[in-house]
C-alpha cells in the first residue's frame, strides 16, 4: 500500500487580495491547509526611480528619493542627504542633527502605530485598530505642525535641514507625546494580556535566531528573534548624546514582533523627549556645500522597518552616476518565505503583515 | 452629493504608489475622518465594489491587473484617481517603467491631486464619486425602462399568456379567486422553469 500523501495545490495570492496589505504576488504550495513552499513574485510597483539620477541633479533628487516610500519618507530623504554629505565630507550643524533624529523618531512612531493598527485589524480586533489609529493622528498633526506636511515632509537638504522649530512647537510636541504615551499604555494591556490576541499571535510564524542571522533578517523582525541589530547604535546624527538600548525579544513569534514594535513606540517617545531637552540653542541649520559631488559613499541607517542601505557614486557633474537603495523589506522577504513554510493557510495574512511589508520600498 | 439609494462599496488598489496616498486612504476610514458616514464601506472584492480608489501611476506589470480589476467590477462603477501620480504620473512620469496616470488604462471619473493627497481631499473626492455613482445608476435605470432587456421580456409575456386563460375560466366563481391566484403563480413558475 502506497503511503497516503496529502493533495498538493498551488494557490496564487495577490497582488490584489482582501487581506493583503501590499501588492505582492505569492505562489503558495499547499498540502491541505499547510503551506509547504512559497514563491514570491515582485515588480508590481516598480517605477525605476534610481534611473532618475541621470535626469535630475543631486539637489532635486532628494525629492524623488523621499518618494521611495510614503510611510518612512523622512528617513529616505535623510539617508539620501547623509550619503551625499558623506561624498562631500561635510558635517551638518548640531541643531540639524537633533532635528533629524527627532523627526525620524516621529516617523518611526507613526509607522509602528500604523502597523499595530493593521495587526489588530488582521486578527479581527476592529476597535483596537481604530483606537491605535486615532492616537496616530496626533503624531501626524505634529509632523504637519513642524514640517508643513503630514507624510512627505521635504525638510531635508544636502548639508542640513530646511525648517527650524521654535520653543512653542517643541512644547506642543512634548505635550502630544505625553498624550500618545498615555493612550498607548492604555492599549498595552490589550495587546499583551488579552486572551484572544495571545491565542492569535503566540507561537505563530517562528523564525529561529539561526535562520534570522543566516537569511539576513533586519529590523524589528530580527530583533524579535533575539538579534540586537539596531543601526541607531552606530550613533548617526544626535544618537551619541542619547541614552538608547535596542529592544529585543527571544520569543521569535508574531507576538514578539508585536512586543518589539510596541515597545519601540514608547522608546521613540523617550528619544523625542531627550532630543527636546538637549536641543542645541544655536539656530544654524545648514552647512553650505559648494560645487558638485565627486567620489562615492555608502550609508546604513535604521528605518522603521529595519536596516536601509544607500550607495551613491558621483562623477563631478551635478548628476550622480549611480544611486542605489536596499530597503529592509527586500532583506526580510527571504526570511518571510522561510517563516511561512509549515504554517497554516489561515494565518497567512497575519504572517505577511508581521514583517511590516513595504513593497513600494522594495521595488522602488 | 445627491440622494443615494444604496451604500456604494469602495475598493482600494495600489497601482505603483509610494504608500503615502494609501495610508491616507486608510486614515480616511478611521474614526478621525470617518468616510463611512457617507454610506461607503471598504471591501477587498472587485465583484462587490462600486467605487475603485486607485493610487499611483500605472506600470507595465500592473496595467493588466488594473484593467482586470476594472472589468471585474459590475456596472455602474466609478474610478477615483488619488494622488498626483495616479492623475498624471507625477514625479515618476519620467521613469522608464511608468506608462502614465491611471487614465492611460481605464477611464477615470474623479481626479484627486496632492502628494500625498490629504484625507480631506480624499473625502471630498469620495463624496463626489458617490454623487457620480448615483447619477450613473439613475441613467442605467432610465435606459432599462426605455428598452426592456431582450432576454427578460419573453419570459414575462409567456407567463402572462399562460396565466390569462386560467383567470378567465375562473371568473364566474368569485370565491375561488385565491385558489386561482395560486394556480396562476404555479403556471408562471412552470413557464419560467421550462425556459
Amino acid at each position: 500500500m502506497a503511503e497516503t500523501t496529502a493533495k498538493r495545490s498551488i494557490i496564487p495570492y495577490g497582488p490584489q487580495h482582501p487581506v493583503l496589505p501590499e501588492p505582492i504576488h505569492l505562489d503558495l504550495v499547499l498540502e491541505d491547509e499547510k503551506i509547504v513552499d512559497v514563491l514570491p513574485n515582485v515588480g508590481f510597483i516598480h517605477r525605476g526611480l534610481e534611473k532618475l539620477v541621470q535626469k535630475k541633479d543631486f539637489n532635486e533628487m532628494m525629492y524623488v528619493i523621499e518618494r521611495v516610500c510614503g510611510i518612512c519618507s523622512f528617513v529616505h530623504g535623510m539617508g539620501y542627504c547623509a550619503t551625499i554629505e558623506k561624498v562631500f565630507d561635510v558635517e551638518i550643524p548640531d541643531r540639524a542633527k537633533f532635528l533629524r533624529t527627532m523627526w525620524s523618531e516621529m516617523s518611526r512612531i507613526h509607522s509602528h502605530m500604523l502597523w499595530l493598527g493593521l495587526l489588530a485589524d488582521a486578527f479581527g480586533f476592529e476597535s483596537l485598530f481604530y483606537q491605535v489609529w486615532r492616537s496616530r493622528e496626533q503624531i501626524l498633526n505634529m509632523v504637519e505642525l513642524h514640517t508643513g506636511s503630514r507624510l512627505i515632509s521635504s525638510v531635508n537638504k544636502v548639508g542640513g535641514v530646511l525648517k527650524d522649530v521654535d520653543d512653542d512647537k517643541l512644547k506642543i510636541l512634548s505635550k502630544t507625546v505625553d498624550q500618545i504615551e498615555e493612550d498607548m499604555l492604555r492599549v498595552q494591556k490589550v495587546f499583551f494580556e488579552d486572551y484572544s490576541v495571545q491565542s492569535r499571535l503566540k507561537g505563530i510564524g517562528i523564525l529561529t535566531p539561526e535562520n534570522a542571522h543566516a537569511l539576513g533578517a533586519v529590523g524589528p523582525f530580527a530583533r524579535a528573534s533575539g538579534i540586537p541589530l539596531d543601526l541607531r547604535m552606530r550613533g548617526d546624527n544626535a544618537m551619541p548624546y542619547i541614552d538608547f538600548e535596542p529592544i529585543t525579544s527571544n520569543d521569535c513569534d508574531c507576538f514578539a514582533r508585536c512586543y518589539v514594535r510596541f515597545m519601540e513606540v514608547l522608546q521613540s517617545i523617550d528619544i523625542i523627549r531627550q532630543c527636546i531637552a538637549k536641543m542645541p540653542a544655536d539656530h544654524t541649520l545648514v552647512t553650505p556645500v559648494k560645487g558638485n559631488p565627486q567620489g562615492e559613499a555608502f550609508m546604513r541607517l535604521e528605518q522603521p522597518r529595519g536596516e536601509v542601505v544607500y550607495y551613491a557614486k558621483a562623477n563631478g557633474t551635478k548628476y550622480l552616476e549611480r544611486f542605489r537603495v536596499r530597503t529592509p523589506t527586500f532583506a526580510n522577504l527571504i526570511p518571510l518565505c522561510e517563516t511561512l513554510k509549515g504554517e497554516s493557510f489561515a494565518d497567512l495574512g497575519l504572517l505577511v503583515l508581521s514583517i511590516d511589508p513595504c513593497i513600494s520600498c522594495t521595488e522602488r | 452629493m445627491g440622494k443615494v439609494a444604496k451604500s456604494p462599496w469602495i475598493m482600494h488598489y495600489d497601482a505603483s504608489s509610494c504608500n503615502g496616498c494609501d495610508i491616507e486612504v486608510l486614515a480616511c476610514l478611521t474614526p478621525v475622518y470617518d468616510a463611512e458616514r457617507f454610506g461607503v464601506i471598504n471591501c477587498g472584492d472587485p465583484f462587490q465594489a462600486d467605487i475603485l480608489l486607485i493610487t499611483g501611476g500605472v506600470n507595465k506589470q500592473n496595467a493588466p491587473i488594473v484593467k482586470q480589476l476594472y472589468d471585474q467590477m459590475a456596472e455602474p462603477k466609478v474610478v477615483c484617481a488619488i494622488g498626483v501620480c495616479a492623475c498624471t504620473g507625477g514625479i515618476f512620469k519620467e521613469c522608464y517603467n511608468i506608462l502614465g496616470g491611471v487614465d492611460t488604462v481605464i477611464p477615470v471619473d474623479v481626479y484627486i491631486p496632492g502628494c500625498a493627497a490629504r484625507p480631506q481631499a480624499i473625502l471630498d473626492g469620495v463624496v463626489k464619486a458617490v454623487g457620480i455613482f448615483q447619477q450613473k445608476a439613475d441613467e442605467m435605470d432610465k435606459n432599462k425602462k426605455m428598452k426592456p432587456a431582450p432576454q427578460a421580456a419573453p419570459v414575462e409575456e409567456k407567463a402572462e399568456e399562460a396565466a390569462e386563460p386560467v383567470v378567465q375560466a375562473a371568473e364566474p366563481v368569485a370565491e375561488a379567486a385565491e385558489a386561482v391566484e395560486e394556480k396562476a403563480v404555479e403556471a408562471g413558475k412552470e413557464v419560467v422553469a421550462n425556459d
